[in-house]
């Protein structure tokens, strides 16, 4: 691995569950000068391999009403343009969190997110069941999350239970 | 018959002498106080990786809940044998030549009990951790100390063991990489220090719990040196490499007339190691490689960073090579390690080690663990700052080794 595409792999590592850490503390923990790593960010983030820095918020503790559902889509592929086309037609409704190619019994996975479960279920009737190319959709609904983006948000997370000083 | 509320008398009196572990009364006072960072924790601030902790749970679903034979689980010890040789290089036969014990602490204590006589001596560095001079005298030998200092890195030599053993010394114990200053010794200075225990004929104890922990060249593992394996007992764990401490569960290795005396002390005060523990070791050893990785990446970037906070606060830090742990020099405050340890607490409530807890030479510096978050670490190291300046400024601090934050030599000017 060359040079710099190791030093990009290394800032990716650090930062990919700490979005938090400053260009000094990532210098210091690689062993880089403050300057590369500004510079080595600025290029992932304009060549989009960095594509946004966002918070892991559990909204049910909130207590704000939030819909969510995974929805299965099958569409037809479009000569010359496959999936893609319909895919980023999908992709630029801003309910829309992540819309994601898949191999097997449909074609796309799409998450949305809805103040309620009633705007979710509007989505999928009117824009996305409705769109030309989709085929058919099996919509899930989010009843409770458990896990997100590598986080526990469950009651009995795993806090440190370890004693102030040990040998 | 008299009735009597002093029993002291019917104590042992080699553990009447034993001094309780600084680290514990000083555990007692941090205990007391809330809004507490601690960077004095000598243990991983991971949980074990759910994979290991799953396979427990399912060995008790299977109804492993028995006794295991004395040595351990076959199984486990096939399975630490296949690591040791792939690892180092050195061959173990798991049926007489490994015994499974309660943590590396057990394993020490039956390699002293198994080789110590009464008036028999036991080289051990100094600083380091704090259970080799109690267990060398509750084994009736004496601990005769090998100091070591920020001057050689905190290093024993070859010249150092020699000249400290007499007719009565039986054995070395080294614990590489060390607690708590996070030396290591390289491989040409342990086949130095090799050949001066086989030419004395000495036992070579080698507690390795922190050797994959090396961040800086390869770690050596002594049994693999020529000549070597026959006289050392190898002490490891799952403790610091796997987040296992809790679980209580080590290993030794050494030829079979040691650990067949150590297993004969094993079986009559510990019979076996729990079953539930074992089983969670052996998931680690078979599918935990690239987890234990993961951590090692992680402990190595916190460790840069540590390096920088000291060498930003003027504390000169000599570079922990591994284990978590780095052993900065805090004698230009002029305060005792005691002092500096209680006064940071109280003031900034930040938790670290007096060095002095692990023997005397470790005067003068403390031990901080970076075995912490990197918020916790950022947010302790901004009130050491503090801590610093502050007694810069009441003329406590006289030198300072340079820093980007150096303290002024007029903050020090002002005071005096």
């Amino acid at each position: 691995m060359s040079g710099n595409r190791c030093k990009r792999k290394e800032i990716l590592d650090v930062i990919e569950n700490d979005a938090r850490l400053n260009p000094k503390q990532i210098a210091a923990m690689l062993e880089m000068e403050e300057d590369e790593v500004v510079r080595i960010i600025k290029e992932m983030e304009e060549e989009k391999i960095i594509a946004g820095y966002f918070t892991v918020i559990n909204w049910d503790k909130v207590g704000e009403e939030k819909g969510s559902a995974i929805i299965e889509v099958k569409i037809t592929p479009q000569r010359d343009l496959g999936f893609d086309a319909v895919a980023m037609r999908i992709c630029r409704f801003p309910e829309v969190k992540t819309v994601r190619l898949m191999s097997g019994a449909y074609d796309l996975v799409v998450y949305i997110e809805g103040q309620t479960m009633r705007e979710v279920a509007a989505f999928v009737t009117q824009k996305l069941a409705s769109m030309e190319h989709v085929l058919s959709t099996a919509t899930h609904f989010v009843l409770k999350t458990y896990k997100l983006q590598g986080a526990l948000v469950s009651e009995d997370g795993e806090e440190d239970r370890r004693l102030m000083i040990t040998p | 018959m008299t009735d009597t509320t002093d029993w002291k008398h019917k104590i042992n009196p080699l553990v009447l002498g034993i001094q309780p572990s600084g680290i514990r009364r000083f555990f007692d006072l941090v205990a007391e106080m809330k809004g507490v960072i601690s960077l004095g924790v000598g243990e991983p601030d991971f949980v074990t990786p759910w994979h290991i902790r799953e396979a427990c749970m399912y060995s008790l679903e299977k109804g492993y809940t028995m006794y295991t034979s004395n040595q351990g689980l076959l199984e486990l010890r096939q399975a630490i044998a296949r690591n040791l040789s792939a690892a180092y290089g050195v061959s173990y036969n798991p049926h007489h030549e490994i015994l499974i014990t309660v943590g590396v602490s057990e394993g020490l204590d039956l390699s002293f009990r198994t080789i110590l006589c009464p008036g028999d001596e036991v080289l051990i560095p100094e600083p380091s951790y704090v259970s080799y001079a109690p267990v060398t005298v509750m084994a009736g030998a004496k601990p005769v100390f090998l100091k070591t200092s920020p001057e050689n890195g905190f290093q024993i030599s070859a010249e150092m063991v020699e000249k400290a053993i007499t007719p009565k010394t039986k054995a070395l114990i080294l614990c590489n990489p060390n607690n708590p200053t996070g030396a290591t010794l390289d491989r040409e200075r342990l086949l130095e220090i090799a050949e001066v225990i086989r030419a004395r004929d000495l036992i070579f104890i080698s507690d390795e719990i922190y050797g994959r922990l090396t961040y800086v060249g390869e770690h050596t593992c002594v049994p693999a040196l020529p000549g070597m394996r026959d006289r050392t007992i190898l002490l490891n764990g799952f403790s610091k490499s796997y987040a296992m401490t809790g679980w209580r569960v080590g290993y030794a290795a050494g030829n079979q007339d040691f650990i067949s005396a150590m297993t004969k002390i094993h079986q009559y005060t510990m019979l076996c190691a729990p079953v539930t523990a074992q089983a969670a070791a052996l998931e680690a050893l078979r599918n935990g490689g690239s987890g234990m990785k993961k951590m090692v990446d992680q402990y190595n970037r916190r460790r840069h960073l540590v390096i920088q906070a000291f060498h930003e606060m003027g504390l000169p830090c000599g570079e922990p090579r591994g284990a978590f742990y780095a052993f900065p020099d805090i004698r230009s405050t002029g305060l005792s390690s005691e002092d500096f340890a209680q006064q940071l607490l109280q003031e900034e409530k930040v938790a670290v080690v007096p060095g002095n807890a692990f023997g005397e030479q470790g005067e003068g510096f403390v031990r901080c663990s970076y075995s912490a978050s990197i918020n916790d670490l950022t947010e302790a190291f901004k009130r050491m700052n503090s801590f610093l300046r502050r007694k810069a400024r009441k003329g406590k601090v006289l030198t300072f080794a340079p820093g980007e934050n150096e303290i002024k030599k007029e903050d020090i000017c002002q005071t005096m």
